[in-house]
């Protein structure tokens, strides 16, 4: 067998649903194109849709009100519960409500040079365009948006975008919008058309001759494995930022449903952009389980500091002006601390390895409002930020009016993911991945308001008007049932993958290696990486999963409720998964986005893309095959995967290199 | 392709409220307020026994004359029974309904005990079932006169007199006059909740009647046996 | 910090279930409660013991999962979430007693964990606006007055948690129900289906097994996103006044 790393270039992955000719027309000349299903035969039609959030919620409504039926699947108590939830700071539409010079095609062009010149023209134009109507659905749904006094909506700017085009309720903007998928999901289920089924866990795709037919789900309640068929499988599970242990992803959360469609076949793509935040609060021990997330809002009148001498253990306020080290506005003049996401958190990071870092551990850095407070007065930085500044005292106990914030970048967001083509189709026919669960729309680094409006336009637009195409051309499966061998041989796959690791019984708990496992992914593999730490990462990973598969204890059965049976076999899939992060991030030797290597950068420390040789997305095909007992499998080191690459172009936007000196 | 979510019931108004939770809460909250209504006219009328004897004689007489010659003799008096009698009845099975439904919805009790609701409104229910058996003695102690062994038909001042010269009699009496007060202290307000007349910029004004009025109640009511016992009333 | 913990264990929904003691040592005042729980299951996972079974997700106190009836308060002491209390609430020594949400509606599935689907099922008769994909008019073609779209966002603000059910004597969902009720009737958008949005959904909330409100507002002190008692009294009135008018 060959070296993980001694991966096999095939042959170039084409998306070949995207039409040709203007950027504008594309999506409608889609839509024409592609067949439909009479009205009449989609009672028929069974489409599985795994995950409750933005994408999945609005997917699962959508295609009920056209007439489909609907399995919808979700680990959470309630379809309610999904991460979406989570999303403060709001939702990007080009509707111009302001004037202020915004159009569709600003709207792409900011995302695409957002996304570091590493996504889709077809696909991000797209999305501008839905984003629109995206809005005029939630408000018909009875979206709270935030409104002015004169009855219209509100809107402002963020993440350092120059037009106000982002919609907000509060800070709770993921939230309102996920009530208002979950309301219109709630819709069908009453009315037979979707048929709900929470706690809930896809443990793998069911392949039939080539296409997906069907999942198999664990019922966490009882713990009974079964199989559910359908003529086409939704994936609109999410992220795979728990990877990290340490994230502002929720506790559940997790990449089993990917992961085990990446090994039935379904291409990986670009694994290893991911996003970290620059404005969590910082961890306060080992016993830390999430990190919390506060808007990058703050930076707007917040000022980011250190210690100029190492280790200086003295209060921030006994430390004079002369001693402090406003490192983002003494690096960056013209933006000071307003800065893109992926510099502040490096540079935070930069400052702590130093041993400048402030806090338990030294993994922070100041963000002061010392200086706004005394420009604004306390009344008005209250009125901006009272409810972060609470969100702050409750977690940290400590006032932020008096004392300065303390924050450190934690991972937040995964902009790789499954490959999909213009349709949202993965490489196995039939199965469709949507929202951050796909690789699409944000390339190398995602800007800020945009991952609602992305599983929004997936969920409520794309999938429901591409999904068709699909079905109408493969209109009469065969009969699936849980007796096909495919199906058959998926259950014992799973049962099998179960028992090994209730049989283990070892001497370390589930969250043991995953604390582990995240630490080492944060060294080598987070904000900056490095040839020699992801080498270093590759040799490590596999020994952490041998060690995971001799020591594992889990308790309890199989056969009940049993959590910690849940996390152990998600860690299983991170330790693969973990492993082609960092082959993707070895691989790509440049910058760009959220993707750091401290060998590709420029004179002044940016990051230096080099387009003519990584301009494509890299789309990796698992290299094992899936039919090895689970535990054998999964301890040794992988079979080396196989990198098909997409070609980039770019038509309308070109690519230029970032500075922000 | 929307489909129809709902079958096309038209249930009746009454059906409607007498079948919910909501509905059975305003059939508690309406009659309650036509018996608290009834009761602050009760009380007042009471009053009259300070002005003596013939002055109360004379208004308890009158009181069976209202609406002559329109209506017959006593009539109003009987259909104001009939009217408090449809309130109690009202009132007492949707709280005894209710009861039985709030019980059955929490079957199993915390462990851990802490109170914070008001005295007034976890005593809703024994309160009621206090007042309904003091109802109960009034009627048979100075309407019907069957449990007043020193009564007399007709001389409702004696009557009550009597009523208050015994231990038990004052002892009943002023136990039940403190339950109805802390009733309508919850009650009244409650009622106002229920019937959605609540508002934030109101919320203090009924908070306020509702002290005022189970004060005024209290007190009214529970002077009367005080002046027996006291000699002011004899 | 060293605490003793009572907590109730509960195999599965019919095995009896009964409060059992824990002690824990080593706990900062800086952990959340669930990460001081975590602690207690990581010992209980390697001394051989089944841990503790709790929902948990988010741990940003908005999804709505946890649900620990902390000495006899829902969510514990502070006016929060379960995952946004700190131990810093509690002492050194203290005995802490963690109970599941205690309602008939609400049936403990394991240990802590309990079964909320009957709050999915109150929102399925009728927490929508029937407003199908692609149907919706243009955003600003209605305006909504500002009182409106503020009194709708405060009540959307429910995070599903049940703490309303837990807290209440009475086991009811009232305050759930109303928070709905009033965040789609007070638009626009939801009139077309206010009468039967709020006739419906009573219904099921009392078919649910629910018990009926008593106005003791334990409900609106427990709820960590500070759903105003109000609530409860404007769907009494929108239930009286669809009553009236019919459907």
């Amino acid at each position: 067998m060959t070296a993980y790393t001694d991966y096999p270039t095939g042959a170039p992955v084409v998306d070949t649903k995207a039409p040709e000719g203007p950027i504008a027309e594309r999506w409608d000349t889609r839509r024409f194109e592609a067949k439909l299903v009479n009205p009449a035969n989609r009672r028929k039609h069974t489409v599985i849709v795994v995950g409750t959030g933005l994408a999945g919620g609005a997917a699962g409504a959508t295609l009920a009100e056209q007439g489909y039926h609907v399995e919808q699947f979700c680990y959470q108590d309630s379809p309610r519960r999904a991460h979406s939830i989570a999303a403060q700071g709001g939702i990007n539409a080009a509707k111009n409500y302001r004037n202020d010079g915004d159009s569709i095609h600003r709207l792409f062009y900011d995302t695409v040079k957002g996304g570091d010149f590493r996504a889709r023209e077809s696909n991000v134009h797209r999305l501008a365009q839905i984003s629109v109507e995206i809005i005029d659905q939630c408000v018909a749904q009875g979206v709270p948006f935030a409104r002015e006094y004169g009855g219209l909506l509100d809107t402002r700017s963020f993440g350092g975008v120059q037009v106000s085009r982002t919609f907000y309720a509060r800070g709770q903007t993921g939230q309102q919008l996920l009530l208002g998928a979950y309301q219109a999901l709630s819709r069908q289920t009453a009315a037979g058309n979707v048929n709900l089924h929470a706690r809930t866990e896809m443990l793998d795709v069911i392949v039939v001759d080539g296409r997906a037919r069907g999942i198999v789900a664990r019922d966490l309640v009882t713990g009974r494995i079964d199989t559910y068929f359908a003529d086409a499988v939704v994936l609109a599970s999410g992220g795979y930022g728990n990877v990290f242990y340490l994230s502002t992803n929720a506790m559940n959360s997790n990449a089993t449903a990917v992961w085990r469609a990446h090994r039935r076949g379904a291409y990986f793509a670009n694994p290893c952009f991911t996003q970290i935040h620059p404005t969590c609060i910082p961890r306060t021990g080992d016993h830390q389980s999430k990190l919390t997330l506060m808007s990058e809002s703050l930076r707007n009148d917040g000022r980011i500091w250190v210690p100029k001498a190492k280790g200086d253990a003295r209060s921030p306020k006994d430390i004079p002006e002369d001693e402090r080290d406003y490192y983002l506005e003494r690096i960056y003049p013209a933006f000071g601390n307003l800065v893109p996401r992926d510099i502040a958190s490096r540079a935070a990071k930069n400052v702590c390895d130093e041993g400048r870092g402030v806090g338990p551990g030294g993994q922070g850095v100041y963000l002061d409002f010392a200086d706004a407070i005394a420009r604004m007065g306390k009344a008005k930085v209250e009125e901006k930020y009272g409810n972060l500044f609470d969100m702050y005292a409750r977690i940290t106990a400590e006032n932020p009016y008096e004392v300065p914030m303390r924050i450190y970048p934690a991972v937040h967001y995964t902009m790789g993911g499954l490959w999909v083509d213009y349709d949202l189709q993965t490489t196995v026919p039939g199965l469709f991945a949507i929202g951050e669960a796909n690789f699409s729309d944000h390339g190398a680094n995602r800007l800020g308001a945009s991952a609602l409006m992305q599983g929004l336009a997936d969920g409520y637009f794309v999938l429901p008007s591409t999904i068709n195409d699909y079905l109408a051309r493969n209109p009469h499966h065969d009969e699936v049932d849980a007796g096909h061998p495919a199906a058959v041989a998926a259950v014992r796959e799973t049962d099998e993958r179960l028992a090994a690791l209730l049989a283990v019984d070892g001497d370390r708990t589930p969250d043991s290696f995953h604390r582990e496992l995240g630490e080492l992914m944060w060294e080598y593999c987070g904000m900056a990486r490095t040839e020699e730490g992801l080498r270093k990462a590759l040799d490590r990973i596999p020994q952490i999963r041998e060690e995971f598969w001799r020591r594992i204890k889990v308790p309890g059965t199989g056969e009940e409720f049993n959590q910690s049976l849940e996390k152990a076999n998600r860690i299983v899939d991170y330790l693969e998964l973990a492993e082609l992060m960092c082959l993707d991030a070895l691989h790509r030797a440049e910058s760009c986005g959220g993707h750091f290597r401290e060998e590709s950068q420029t004179p002044d420390g940016e990051a230096a893309r080099h387009d003519e040789e990584f301009s494509y997305v890299a789309a990796w095909e698992h290299g094992g095959s899936g039919g090895r007992p689970p535990g054998e499998h999964s301890a040794g080191t992988g079979a080396a995967p196989t990198l098909h690459k997409e070609d980039l172009v770019f038509e309308y936007v070109h690519p230029t290199q970032r500075s922000y000196a | 392709m929307a489909l129809d979510t709902r079958t096309d019931r038209r249930p009746s108004f009454t059906g409607l409220l007498w079948h919910s939770t909501v509905g059975k809460k305003t059939a508690m909250a309406v009659s309650g307020i036509v018996m608290l209504l009834y009761l602050v006219v009760h009380m007042l009328g009471n009053l009259k026994i300070f002005f003596g004897a013939a002055d109360f004689d004379a208004y308890a007489a009158w009181l069976r004359t209202i609406g002559e010659p329109f209506l017959h003799h006593e009539w109003f008096l009987w259909i104001a029974r009939v009217v408090l009698l449809a309130a109690v009845l009202t009132h007492a099975v949707a709280a005894y309904q209710l009861s039985r439904r709030d019980i059955a919805a929490r079957p199993m009790k915390y462990s851990h005990k802490r109170h914070r609701a008001s005295y007034a409104t976890r005593t809703m229910r024994w309160g009621g079932v206090i007042l309904g058996l003091f109802l109960v003695w009034h009627i048979l102690d100075l309407t019907t006169l069957t449990v007043n062994p020193r009564a007399a038909s007709g001389h409702p001042y004696a009557n009550v007199v009597a009523t208050f010269s015994t231990w038990y009699g004052n002892v009943v009496y002023i136990v039940a006059m403190l339950a109805l007060g802390l009733h309508i202290r919850h009650g009244f307000w409650s009622a106002a909740q229920t019937l959605g007349a609540n508002r934030p910029g109101r919320d203090r004004v009924l908070k306020t009647t509702a002290n005022l009025l189970a004060l005024l109640l209290t007190v009214g009511f529970v002077s009367v046996p005080v002046a027996v016992m006291t000699g002011l009333v004899s | 910090m060293r605490l003793t913990l009572r907590v109730w264990r509960q195999q599965n929904p019919d095995a009896p279930g009964a409060m059992a003691t824990y002690d824990v040592d080593g706990i900062s005042s800086d952990m959340s409660f669930l990460e001081m729980l975590d602690t207690l299951n990581e010992k209980l996972i390697l001394a051989g013991d089944d841990p503790v079974a709790f929902d948990h997700d988010c741990r940003e106190g908005i999804c709505g999962a946890c649900s620990l009836v902390i000495n006899g308060d829902a969510h514990g002491p502070e006016r929060t979430t379960t995952c946004q209390l700190h131990m810093r609430s509690f002492k050194d020594g203290d005995t802490i007693d963690v109970e599941p949400w205690r309602a008939a509606a609400f049936p403990v599935v394991k240990d802590l964990v309990v079964d909320r689907s009957a709050f999915d099922r109150i929102i399925q008769s009728g927490g929508y606006i029937t407003a199908p994909t692609g149907a919706a008019p243009e955003a600003h073609a209605t305006a909504v007055p500002k009182p409106a779209a503020d009194t709708a966002f405060e009540h959307a603000e429910c995070i599903g948690c049940g703490a309303c059910v837990a807290a209440c004597p009475n086991g009811s969902a009232m305050l759930f129900t109303s928070a709905k009720v009033v965040h789609l009737n007070s638009l626009p958008q939801g009139a077309p289906e206010r009468e039967s949005r709020v006739l419906d959904m009573v219904g099921r909330m009392d078919a649910e097994g629910f018990g009926g409100c008593t106005n003791t507002g334990e409900c609106a002190t427990a709820c960590p996103k500070g759903i105003p008692l109000f609530s409860i009294t404007t769907m009494n009135r929108e239930f009286v006044r669809a009553a009236r008018k019919g459907r």
